[in-house]
């Protein structure tokens, strides 16, 4: 694979260009096949998406214009490994009135950025709380 | 009886007949900007307009930086482009709205623009636009090139049988996506198995989504059974939202969590929410919508539902709602978001007002025309009716057929529906028993396998179901269990489908805008975008195509009208005989009246499109006239097929002047020999409800009028039935059979005619 950030002449890619699409497990598309399925050489795991096919479609998306796009597919692309139980508690603490205060949504960003390396995700997170602060969101609502 | 003629009525009936219309049962509010019934234009909606400083935001539509609320802080910061804006914001209105409808000003050129266009100022540019013009500019700036549609697939029961075999059925009809939702919360997993096993059947690629709670829904998406998602629903206004139980962050980490799952991901808005939820700031329903779109952009979704949704109704109360909604979408698709386009919740009770409404959308295109067809019967839909539903879906593909317009949809036979039903339903017992979950009985199955709807189904109880779903969710089932399942029990081709489906997530193709799966196939904006400009440009129909949306059932063809009139010939024969004697002359008379039959008049047609054997209608014509005290004589026309020149001729032929003309399809007029052709004495024009009654009366009046006398006319009551369209299609062919004999300056022929036995 080249450098050169891919075009919307490479899209679909599983189509256009099969070579620069793998599992996390490093299987290609071909690999996962109804034997693989059956003989249990392909699980739930392998068909999730990867960090790199997100921003692959950044790439993407960004080339054909959609600049906003792309940058939802590279905070995607941040919390691919971020587990399930972490994405729905930093959701719900994202919801108005959950965080008490300011701190709890900074040590959310914290925890994303430090553990997981989600910085821009962890960025979107301090400046909504700040905005939160404006807006005075930190009360309870029930 | 009393005598109410001093009694001065004080309504005109009209109105009490008005009353009983479907349409009253809608309710229409007045224009009230201030409690937020004003579609397109409140005293309170800001101007627009947006001061920078050194490529930062000042002001955005009328407020200050300091004073912005949290939806004004998310737009200007991820929606605005401050290279672009500067140059749209100081662009007239109405130039760019101009520009909308100019099919050589290309679509990416708009895109651009409205990239540093505030939420106001999009607004007042589609408000310049009328619906037609909307319309258009729709068709033009709508994303992917190849208009799609979505289904609701859901049941009153939560039955899963019938789950998988209206999935099955809406796949086979094209829907691209289809969409469920439950009665009872807690049903969501068995409905989402049994949808993803439904729409395995038949051919992969239809995108499958589970209405349900965010957090749960996420979950179902994370088990595999699921490829797209649309619940994120964003608001107009902040306090809204906050009712809503959301801000734009949360939602903004929701669409990358589901970025993160590669669930293909869209939001939800729409005219009327922010007022049904009662926080309108006495804003314009479009100015909130616009709000909400720019949103959505800066969020970085690929798309959208939007154009009223469940706001649709209230938004149908007030003046110009309908064309607000249009408006809505527009700014969507200009926005370059994917538009699943409305059309869902349904507005109204007037048919006539769920036709009107879906056509812009129909001749337009759209991603999704509706977000949400009730493929089910309106009481099977779980998320209440939709604008069309299960009833109508004929009357959908019909349209598609008159204006060869691609609504998505094709035509599928009676057979082929009955197979997928079948399959699906033996596809989703086969899990169930496979993972232990249920087992249904052969009874079950046959019942939901023909039913229409739940009503007539004998399935799973409420609580059989709510413990399937439970069984799913506890057990940790996901979509390999299921694909597993599938093989295990034989159906290779449903696991196989299913997989690939799944298998979509890897590569990720499928998160870019408008994509959906054709013929196996990624198509989205990005590898099929919206180039129109101009006739002969943008999606057009493939001849293959138009086969498939023309190819409604029950279509008439010339050979099948042959072969059912054939089949009238051996009774007929059986009841009377017409024997040729010989060039037909005028006679003296002057109680002469003559019957002039067409040239086909039991030769090759041998009933009315009545149904009356045409040896009855001679027989009563003929006593009539005998009990009117003349004496009837038929001759056969063979010059002309045409009911005035049949009357007229046979009146000159007549010793009293007096004939009457009547085709195999039961026209028939009364003539006299001084008239002009079109000028006659009495009509029949209305084959198909004139009785026998009629033709006896005709013959009398014949008669009549051959004594000189001036009788009542016969009028054959007509109650408003739309004659053309149920029988005109028949009636040219069966015309056409008696033209095809005629040859001009042939003579007439004077006709013997024997009845044999008894009447028909």
């Amino acid at each position: 694979m080249s450098d050169k950030p891919l075009s919307v002449a490479d899209y679909p890619l599983a189509e256009k260009r099969p070579e620069v699409v793998q599992t996390k497990a490093g299987k290609t598309l071909d690999d996962i096949s109804l034997e693989a399925v059956l003989a249990d050489r392909i699980g739930l795991e392998d068909l999730r998406i990867t960090g790199r096919a997100l921003r692959q479609q950044a790439e993407v998306a960004r080339a054909a214009g959609r600049p906003t796009l792309a940058a939802n597919f590279e905070r995607g692309a941040e919390l691919v490994d971020v587990p399930q139980d972490v994405i729905m508690r930093t959701y719900e603490l994202l919801r108005p009135g959950r965080a008490g205060s300011k701190d709890e949504l900074l040590a959310a960003a914290r925890e994303l950025r430090d553990v997981y390396g989600a910085s821009s995700v962890a960025a979107f997170i301090e400046e909504a709380a700040d905005v939160y602060e404006r807006r005075s969101l930190y009360k309870k609502r029930y | 009886m009393t005598d109410d003629s001093h009694v001065r009525a004080n309504r005109w009936k009209r109105f009490s007949d008005w009353d009983e219309r479907p349409l009253r049962l809608d309710k229409f509010a007045v224009e009230d900007a201030s409690s937020g019934f004003a579609a397109f234009n409140s005293p309170y909606d800001p101007k627009p307009g947006l001061a920078m400083g050194q490529g930062v935001v000042e002001s955005m539509d009328g407020i200050a930086v300091r004073d912005f609320d949290m939806i004004d802080i998310f737009i200007a910061k991820y929606h605005l482009d401050p290279e672009i804006a500067p140059e749209a914001m100081a662009m007239p209105s109405l130039e760019i709205a101009r520009m909308l409808v100019d099919m050589n000003v290309p679509r990416s050129t708009l895109v651009r623009l409205a990239h540093g266009m505030t939420p106001a100022k999009l607004a007042e540019v589609v408000a310049h636009l009328s619906s037609l013009e909307i319309a258009f500019a729709y068709g033009k700036m709508r994303a992917r090139q190849t208009p799609g549609n979505q289904a609701h697939v859901t049941n009153a029961k939560d039955d899963p049988l019938q789950m998988a075999a209206d999935a099955a059925t809406a796949v086979a009809f094209g829907f691209d996506e289809i969409e469920t939702t439950m009665r009872v919360a807690r049903n969501s997993w068995s409905n989402a198995v049994a949808c993803a096993v439904g729409a395995s059947v038949g051919r992969w690629g239809t995108l499958f989504q589970c209405s349900s709670e965010e957090a749960e829904e996420l979950k179902i998406g994370m088990a595999g059974f699921t490829s797209y998602a649309e619940t994120l629903s964003v608001y107009g206004t902040e306090k809204s939202f906050v009712d809503g139980d959301d801000t734009p962050w949360s939602k903004g980490f929701l669409a990358a969590a589901y970025a993160s799952r590669g669930i293909k991901m869209r939001c939800t808005s729409g005219a009327g929410s922010e007022l049904l939820m009662g926080f309108h700031e006495r804003k314009s329903l479009l100015y909130l919508e616009a709000r909400c779109l720019c949103l959505q952009r800066a969020m970085g979704v690929q798309g959208t539902q939007n154009g009223g949704v469940d706001g649709a109704p209230v938004t149908c109360t007030v003046p110009g709602g309908m064309r607000e909604l249009m408006a809505e979408n527009l700014i969507a698709v200009w926005l370059d978001l994917e538009c699943a386009s409305g059309n869902d919740a349904r507005a109204t009770e007037s048919e006539i007002r769920v036709g009107a409404k879906i056509l812009p959308y129909l001749i337009a295109g759209s991603d999704l025309i509706c977000s949400g067809f009730g493929s089910i019967l309106k009481y099977d839909n779980s998320f209440n009716p939709s604008l069309l539903n299960g009833e109508e879906l004929e009357d959908y593909l019909v349209l598609q057929r008159d204006f060869e317009a691609d609504g998505g949809l094709t035509p599928v036979g009676e057979a082929r529906i009955m197979d997928l039903r079948a399959r699906a339903v033996d596809a989703i017992s086969a899990v169930l028993e496979e993972l232990g979950l249920a087992k249904p009985t052969a009874d079950m199955k046959q019942s939901v396998i023909a039913a229409s709807g739940s009503d007539e189904t004998r399935t799973f109880s409420g609580r059989d179901v709510a413990m399937i779903s439970e069984a799913i969710f506890a057990r940790s089932i996901t979509v390999i269990d299921v694909i597993k399942a599938l093989a295990a029990r034989g159906f290779h081709e449903e696991a196989e489908n299913l997989l690939k489906l799944v298998r979509l997530r890897v590569s990720g193709d499928y998160l870019q805008t408008s994509a959906v799966v054709r013929n196996g196939k990624i198509v989205s904006a990005v590898n099929d975008p919206n180039e129109y400009h101009g006739p002969g440009t943008g999606y057009r129909l493939s001849e293959a195509r138009r086969e498939e949306i023309v190819a409604i059932r029950d279509v008439l063809t010339r050979q099948e009208v042959l072969r059912g009139e054939a089949q009238f010939r051996p009774a007929e024969v059986t009841r009377i005989a017409y024997r040729p004697v010989g060039p037909a002359a005028a006679t003296g008379n002057p109680r002469e009246v003559v019957i002039g039959i067409s040239p086909a008049f039991g030769v090759k047609l041998f009933q009315t499109v009545a149904g009356h054997p045409l040896s009855a209608i001679l027989r009563v014509l003929i006593s009539g006239i005998a009990e009117g005290g003349c004496t009837a004589r038929v001759v056969r026309m063979l010059h002309t097929a045409d009911t005035s020149f049949l009357g007229l001729s046979a009146a000159r032929l007549a010793g009293s002047g007096i004939g009457i003309g009547i085709q195999a399809k039961g026209t028939a007029v009364i003539h006299q020999r001084d008239r002009l052709p079109h000028n006659n004495l009495e009509l029949f024009s209305n084959s198909p409800i004139t009785k026998l009654e009629h033709y006896k009366r005709m013959g009398l009046n014949a008669a009549a009028y051959a004594r000189g006398e001036m009788p009542e006319p016969v009028i054959v009551p007509t109650r408003g039935e739309a004659m053309g369209s149920r029988y005109h299609a028949r009636v040219s062919m069966i015309y056409a059979i008696e033209t095809e004999m005629t040859s001009e300056g042939a003579e007439p022929e004077e006709i013997d005619i024997k009845f044999l036995g008894a009447a028909a």
